[in-house]
């Protein structure tokens, strides 16, 4: 039997791929795996899914799958959310590290410089699956080029305790701030009060914060990201409503939690209603036996989604957004590439869509016609997240400056510095003198 | 022949060395080299590479020109800055002294002798030895705004009707965190103060008790300023330590509630690395430099007063 040496192997799978080679189609279409230099291996750093069954399909089953059809080995290595900005940066600085790292909301906008130009990766998923939402443009794109692929959006919704809020005679989720804040009152009283947290946190904190001072009128910097008008009336309205909401309504262990925080306190029955992704409702679903309301029965079922309250000037959301940055330094920038390429597309993605079961939304448009959205109603409001919704940095862009007053919590701190004691006004002058310095105005 | 002269050229290189040796300079440098290289890599290139990173606008990525005193400028106006300038004071005074006081009564206690000595002698080290994020994380648990055991514990007593926030508010936050440190502290000064009072002899005490002297006072005259020099340095250690502390507040609150309980560390990490800022994250660290040095040298300049004395 004549023996095929590894070399020989090499060459002729080599020379099948570059005649089949044109792009992903073709390399799916032939059922081979494109070659690549022996022992090609992309190290990709993400965070641990808040949706836990999501990183156990990767790794027991989809990157078998990539590595099948794409010929290389995908090292997966997951870490806690705010631990991916250092890893990133001390990447960056000493250039070398993970081939794809994920990055949460607009900090890709931070390593501009740093990353690979994915435009012909995003330009590919856009034609094919109904253009990407504004939203996912905003967070990924330099106004130049795309420096990260967008992954997904994780809608943020109110989840709240349906069987809590009749109790008080409330059947409807309160459309306005202030309505909201009478029901809130009410619940308090009966040792049921809102969670949110107001602390140094990634997710939940500006994602709450930010809507409701857009919501009010106010906003970091006018639209031609220059002019810093945070001190303003409107700004100082919503400072003094969130002070007096927080006492009323709150519970104000809030300053001190983390993103994970509300889900325990909401799961362990303490508080009634947050904002939160859907991991709650998701949790609940996966141990329907382990959490119960006082009453004995699931708590599953009596989990209700609502968008945040309308303010005077509107009303908003922000969508927690991820997108995976291909590196600069990375040798292997042509497989990671292609490694995104494979994952975005539909039927693979598909996989990974079905079972966050709404907590992650796709970053295109056609994500929204998927059958997933009919199998639940409580998940329905999630359906449209990427289409609502503003981007951090409004009414400028989403690029380094909005990225710097986000990770320097400058717009959370306002609001916990007044919850705290700070007379609105000043809370907002400080606020107002930090962004100033950031925007150089 | 040839092979014959090989060895004698040999040896004459040795004694050459041997005679370059007996030079005391020669031999000073020599075995100072290995030390000198490992300072100069391990600490003089980072320190100096510090320096010029705050005289730099770099961010992450892009190296950025050089700006002069640009970004201590910018963090002399900073407010959060300010706080954390405070914070980091206030952080390591406090703990200090209470680490100092219930650390030395621990060591005075553990100088007697009682059975089982050895075994509460290295019980007493745990806080010490367990890596600094676990203990923290347990300690976060325990002060959980929703779960803390202590809460629960305070409550089931009746001591208290409504949850404590520790986390959540700027002054508990502080006080938890110089809680954590103290718990973590106390045994370095227990033990190291422990082997000062060994070494002094117990003939001092017994002569000082036959001429009449009370507890307190062989203790005021005879122990304390024999333990003065270990007292110092351990302080001098346990200064710089704290004021650089990192790992406990991050774990602990990440600087927040509206960065009440950032210090020098916390707050340059999450300018630099949080925010890419490098330049300026290196210039917040860098002003830690001039204060901790102060601390140094009048500690060090007290030592030796005590040591001359």
């Amino acid at each position: 039997m004549p023996r095929i040496s590894r070399r020989k192997l090499l060459h002729s799978t080599a020379g099948a791929a570059a005649m089949t080679s044109g792009g992903l189609a073709a390399i799916l279409a032939s059922g081979r795996a494109p070659a690549y230099a022996q022992g090609t291996q992309i190290h990709w750093l993400k965070w641990n899914d808040y949706v836990p069954a999501a990183d156990v399909l990767l790794r027991n089953q989809m990157l078998g799958e990539a590595q099948k059809a794409l010929g290389f080995k995908i090292n997966l290595e997951t870490i806690g959310l705010n631990d991916l900005q250092a890893r990133a940066t001390a990447a960056i600085q000493a250039q070398s590290g993970a081939d794809i790292i994920m990055a949460f909301n607009n900090n890709a906008q931070l390593y501009t410089e740093s990353t690979v130009d994915v435009s012909d990766v995003c330009e590919e998923i856009a034609a094919k699956q109904g253009g990407f939402y504004d939203l996912s443009k905003a967070q990924s794109h330099d106004g130049k080029k795309w420096v990260a692929v967008p992954y997904c959006i994780i809608g943020t919704m109110i989840a709240y305790r349906k069987s809590w809020f009749d109790e008080i005679g409330v059947t409807k989720f309160p459309e306005t701030w202030d309505a909201y804040r009478e029901v809130g009152k009410k619940l308090k009283a009966k040792g049921r009060p809102l969670g949110q947290s107001l602390g140094h946190t990634v997710g939940d904190a500006p994602a709450f914060a930010y809507p409701l001072l857009w919501s009010f009128g106010g906003r970091e910097v006018e639209a031609d990201g220059k002019t810093v008008k945070l001190n303003s009336k409107e700004t100082v309205e919503s400072i003094k409503f969130m002070t007096a909401f927080w006492k009323d309504a709150h519970d104000e262990g809030g300053l001190a939690w983390d993103d994970s925080n509300n889900n325990r306190a909401f799961l362990s029955g303490t508080i009634s209603s947050t904002l939160n992704g859907a991991s709650i409702y998701i949790e609940a679903l996966r141990k329907p036996d382990q959490y119960q309301t006082e009453k004995g029965v699931q708590i599953k079922t009596d989990i209700q989604h609502a968008p945040l309250p309308k303010g005077a000037q509107g009303q908003y959301g922000v969508h927690p957004f991820q997108n995976h940055m291909v590196m600069g330094y990375s040798k292997n920038q042509k497989a990671a590439k292609d490694f995104l390429r494979w994952f975005h597309s539909p039927e693979v993605y598909e996989k990974w869509f079905i079972v966050q079961q709404g907590y992650a939304t796709g970053p295109t448009k056609s994500w929204e016609d998927h059958k997933i959205w009919d199998k639940d109603p409580v998940m329905a409001p999630y359906r449209v997240a990427g289409r609502l919704g503003r981007v951090y940095g409004y009414a400028g862009p989403a690029g380094q400056k909005a990225a710097e007053v986000l990770s320097k919590y400058i717009v959370v701190d306002m609001y916990a510095k007044a919850v705290q004691g700070m007379p609105a006004e000043d809370a907002a002058k400080w606020a107002d003198g930090e962004v100033k310095k950031i925007y150089g105005a | 022949m040839v092979t014959a002269t090989m060895p004698a050229t040999g040896r004459q290189k040795t004694r050459t060395r041997i005679r370059v040796l007996e030079d005391e300079r020669w031999l000073a440098l020599t075995l100072l080299t290995p030390t000198a290289v490992l300072l100069g890599l391990f600490i003089a290139y980072p320190f100096i590479e510090g320096v010029y990173l705050s005289l730099s606008a770099s961010r992450v990525g892009v190296p950025g020109e050089f700006v002069g005193l640009k970004n201590f400028e910018k963090i002399w106006n900073d407010g959060i800055f300010r706080t954390a300038v405070w914070n980091t004071f206030w952080y390591t005074g406090i703990t200090t002294v209470f680490k100092l006081f219930l650390g030395l009564w621990l060591a005075l206690l553990l100088n007697r002798h009682f059975k089982g000595k050895a075994y509460i002698r290295a019980a007493i080290l745990l806080p010490f030895i367990i890596p600094t994020v676990l203990s923290t994380f347990a300690w976060k648990w325990m002060f959980d705004p929703t779960f803390s055991v202590i809460n629960w514990a305070l409550f089931k007593l009746g001591f208290i009707s409504a949850r404590i926030n520790w986390l959540g508010d700027p002054d508990l936050a502080m006080t938890s965190i110089i809680i954590v440190n103290i718990w973590r502290g106390i045994p370095f000064f227990a033990i190291s103060l422990l082997a000062g009072l060994q070494t002094i002899s117990p003939e001092l005490q017994e002569a000082a008790a036959i001429d009449g002297a009370k507890p307190w006072q062989r203790f005021w005259h005879v122990t304390w300023p024999l333990l003065l020099p270990v007292t110092m340095v351990v302080v001098l250690f346990s200064v710089i330590q704290t004021f650089a502390d990192f790992q406990l507040v991050y774990v602990m609150t990440g600087g927040g509630p509206a960065n009440a309980t950032h210090l020098f560390a916390t707050y340059a990490y999450q300018i630099g690395i949080g925010t890419g800022l490098l330049s300026e994250g290196a210039a917040i660290s860098l002003a830690m430099f001039p204060f901790l040095l102060l601390i140094v040298i009048v500690q060090l300049l007290y030592i030796r007063r005590v040591e001359v004395r």
